[in-house]
């Protein structure tokens, strides 16, 4: 045999060899919940953009080390404090193999500020979006808006053709219990595609031929299959049959890292769980008093210095957490130590605080909790219901999965309730937009004050830094004192996989497979 | 009142069924657990000093105590606590009793409706039979768990949710009784055929008695062996399918736990190696049910020698 034949031969061989192992590299995928649905702009809620995020890009996003970097806009610039120009990238395609040009852009960002997006709040400032030429968008914003990156990085782009097809052209009324092609069906230009669908059970993501991103990954294949149960989640992990679960229970962290094939990261994550009680309702829905006792701030503070914020850290979340004085966390604009303080336990003071308020003897009311959305939910509701019962506040727990817990909370059927809060743009006005303005889709608890809404605009239009940081740090003290909602802790995330998986831990919970790999 | 006791005592001693009972330990052995257990539960204040059912009086920071024999139990929590700090033995006991009550009340229900449609098809014949004898075979050809969920299903829609936690209970008795009935029909219909035949009932017959005293108050007590045989048997599987059914998420709530509940709770604990909290519900589970079942294996030797 000649030495050239044999060099084919060899080559021949190993190219078998490298195409085989690079063959098919699936992740599987596993948490407690599912999306609640697959239209990027109808439900903004944590899994929701997890799986958005794969198969859909925004104007800019946010990288593995969470700055905002370009994405589908290569470039950016403020004309004057209300005009911006993107320059969009030429070689997008979505994964059917259109073009995307400005005007599909134009379409998301309109979609996203109809009244059924549920992202409206996030670019309320934008008064016109329009294409200049087919790669150059201009947006204007009614005042000078500091964050306004920020909030693009969360505004998916979809196709208008596709939209257009299908029925989409306005987001799904997710909180009506609409069913449309775009909750099931997803089409975008980010660098996985959606082939199988089947909520609650199994999500298949493609790899997308057509991505325009140069590849880091070697993923061929992702399935997301949600396990609501722990200890299934972890067995299902343990025995191979998971590879990555994005929520590891954390009772069975040191069970998993003492596994020789499986590896767990811990990070303190961007969410903060706290309880919503309803402040402006006449009559509680599930009480017994025939008033609403929240309405009085003493009765308010009287739950809050009940909870025994450490028993639960230490008890429910094994130490993974940190108690919150407010609803954000370091990292955001606004933050500080001095607010995030908690009131002190005491419980003596909580009962004298229930008497002042006209309820020596407590009252009955119903905590809402979801079941499979925040570590350990139920558990802590659990442990709240046994403190509140040590001041004479009787709670009956009414615990379901989230998808039902938040369409009977944006239904206003909540008097007490559990939600938590991750803060996308790392800036204090994304909490007060959605929790605290008069009037606001999450603003559940309906508080509302003239000051906090003033302060609010202020943050929305000044550019003045200290200005704005002063605005922040009045609005915050508001509603810390007036204590708006009973803040719990910060959250923090536990990822476990097996050894030879590798997704970069993010502190929004938020896996970009596209860094990721499987060795 | 003496004589007449001593006699009746003398009768029980002198019949054949306390001889067949001290001749087997297994049934003096599962007699004496299950009296234990029946008297823990239904007296449980008596046995315990805590109450787990009222949430004000756990205290969070019990969680987690493991066993008093291992290294980092403590005396006053002998089976450890649970992940809200309720005392585990004495969950288990108020579990118990749930389970017990839900067992008894269903395998009642099943066993009133199983006869009452068994004997009066046994006992009049025809259609009437035809119809209730294919109804027993359609419900035998559905898992008995899967008709519980099916009934466990309807109620929650139709119970609002403020009552359903109140009403749960009695749907799990409605939804095990009603998937257990078919037994009886048919043991109480097939001893029914061999009685309606002997000569005591044609006797009443030709007397003019009516159809309803003959079924009930002459045939009825003749074909008791049979159907409390199957009556003991079903106790212990209405037990595990309430465990099975509250289990699944379906049965009462997680506030008034049963031991199905309680199995379900600490099974998510199953991989922290705080193992107590789901392995002494189902040991005692396993416990009641077993031994409910030998004295039912007992029952049936000794009141059914023809099955021997």
């Amino acid at each position: 045999m000649k030495p050239k034949n044999l060099l084919k031969i060899l080559l021949a061989f190993l190219f078998v060899f490298a195409s085989s192992q690079s063959f098919a590299k699936t992740i599987k995928w596993s948490m407690q919940g599912d999306s609640l649905t697959l239209d990027p702009h109808a439900q903004n809620e944590g899994p929701t953009t997890q799986v958005s995020r794969q198969i859909y890009e925004a104007l800019v996003t946010r990288g593995l080390d969470m700055s905002i970097g370009p994405q589908l806009a290569t470039k950016w610039k403020a004309v004057d404090p209300n005009t911006w120009y993107f320059y969009l990238r030429e070689d997008v395609k979505f994964s059917n193999g259109q073009k995307m040009t400005s005007e599909d852009v134009v379409f998301s960002i309109l979609r996203a500020k109809q009244p059924t997006s549920d992202f409206k709040e996030y670019i309320s400032t934008i008064s016109g979006v329009k294409a200049i030429d087919d790669y150059t968008v201009q947006i204007k914003t009614s005042k000078p808006n500091p964050i306004l990156l920020n909030q693009l990085s969360n505004i998916f782009i979809m196709s208008k053709q596709w939209s257009n097809e299908n029925f989409a052209v306005v987001p799904q009324n997710w909180d009506a219990g609409q069913e449309t092609f775009s909750a099931t069906n997803a089409m975008g230009t980010g660098p996985f595609k959606i082939t199988l669908r089947e909520p609650n059970t199994k999500t298949v993501f493609k790899k997308n031929g057509k991505w325009w991103g140069d590849v880091e990954h070697n993923i061929t294949e992702i399935q997301l299959l949600p396990i609501k149960n722990a200890a299934t989640r972890v067995a299902a992990l343990l025995s191979g049959e998971i590879d990555i679960v994005t929520d590891a229970p954390v009772q069975d962290l040191a069970r998993i890292t003492a596994s020789a094939g499986h590896k767990v990261e811990s990070t303190p994550q961007m969410r903060t769980i706290f309880l919503g009680m309803d402040q402006a309702a006449d009559k509680l829905r599930s009480g017994n008093t025939g008033d609403n006792p929240f309405k009085k701030k003493e009765v308010r503070q009287a739950l809050y210095q009940a909870i025994d914020i450490e028993a639960i850290k230490k008890k429910v979340m094994r130490g993974l957490s940190e108690p919150a004085g407010i609803i954000t966390f370091p990292g955001v604009t606004g933050y500080t130590k001095a607010l995030d303080k908690r009131l002190p336990y005491d419980v003596d003071a909580a009962k004298k605080l229930l008497a002042d308020a006209g309820y020596p003897n407590g009252f009955d009311v119903e905590l809402r909790c979801p079941n499979d959305r925040y570590v350990n939910d139920e558990a802590i509701c659990t442990a709240v219901v046994g403190m509140l019962g040590k001041i004479g506040v009787n709670v009956n727990l009414f615990a379901q999965t989230k998808s039902k817990h938040f369409k009977e909370l944006k239904d206003d059927q909540g008097d007490f309730y559990m939600l938590g809060w991750g803060v996308p743009t790392l800036d204090s006005h994304y909490v007060f937009h959605y929790l605290y303005e008069s009037g606001a889709s999450w603003n559940k608890v309906n508080f509302s004050d003239a000051d906090v809404d003033a302060a609010i605009r202020v943050m929305e239009g000044e550019v003045d830094l200290d200005k704005r940081n002063a605005a922040i740090a009045k609005a915050w003290k508001i509603v810390r004192d007036n204590i708006a909602y009973l803040p719990l802790h910060h959250q923090v995330i536990s990822w476990a996989s097996k050894t030879n998986v590798n997704v970069p831990i993010r502190p929004n919970n938020e896996p970009l497979f596209r860094f990721s790999s499987v060795n | 009142m003496d004589s007449k006791n001593l006699t009746l005592f003398n009768r029980i001693k002198d019949s054949d069924i306390y001889f067949s009972f001290i001749k087997s330990p297994t049934a003096i052995v599962s007699t004496v657990i299950l009296i234990i257990i029946f008297f823990c539960s239904f007296f449980v204040e008596l046995v315990t000093p805590y109450n787990p059912f009222d949430p004000s009086s756990l205290s969070l920071m019990d969680a987690f105590t493991p066993p008093s024999w291992t290294e980092d139990g403590l005396a006053k929590f002998i089976l450890g606590t649970d992940g809200q700090g309720r005392d585990m033995l004495a969950t288990i006991l108020y579990g118990s009793r749930i389970s017990l009550i839900v067992g008894f009340s269903a395998v009642i229900f099943a066993l009133v409706l199983g006869v009452s449609l068994g004997l009066t098809a046994g006992y009049f014949g025809g259609k009437y039979e035809m119809i209730i004898m294919r109804f027993t075979d359609v419900q035998l050809t559905v898992p008995s768990i899967l008709m519980a969920l099916l009934v466990d299903g309807i109620a929650r829609g139709i119970i609002s949710r403020e009552l359903h936690d109140e009403m749960a209970i009695y749907v799990l008795i409605f939804a095990i009784g009603i998937s257990e009935w078919p037994q009886f029909a048919r043991v109480s219909r097939a001893a029914t055929l061999v009685e309606k035949n002997k000569d005591y009932v044609s006797a009443s017959t030709i007397i003019g008695v009516s159809n309803l005293i003959i079924m009930f108050k002459h045939i009825l007590p003749n074909i008791m062996r049979p159907v409390l045989v199957i009556g003991t048997i079903g106790l212990a599987l209405a037990i595990i399918a309430e465990a099975t059914l509250s289990f699944l998420g379906v049965g009462v709530p997680p506030t008034t736990p049963s031991l199905g509940t309680l199995i379900r709770l600490g099974n998510d604990f199953l991989f922290s190696g705080e193992w107590w909290i789901t392995f002494f519900p189902a040991i005692f589970l396993v416990i009641l049910a077993f031994s409910i079942n030998l004295l039912g294996d007992w029952m049936r030797d000794t009141l059914n020698p023809k099955l021997n």
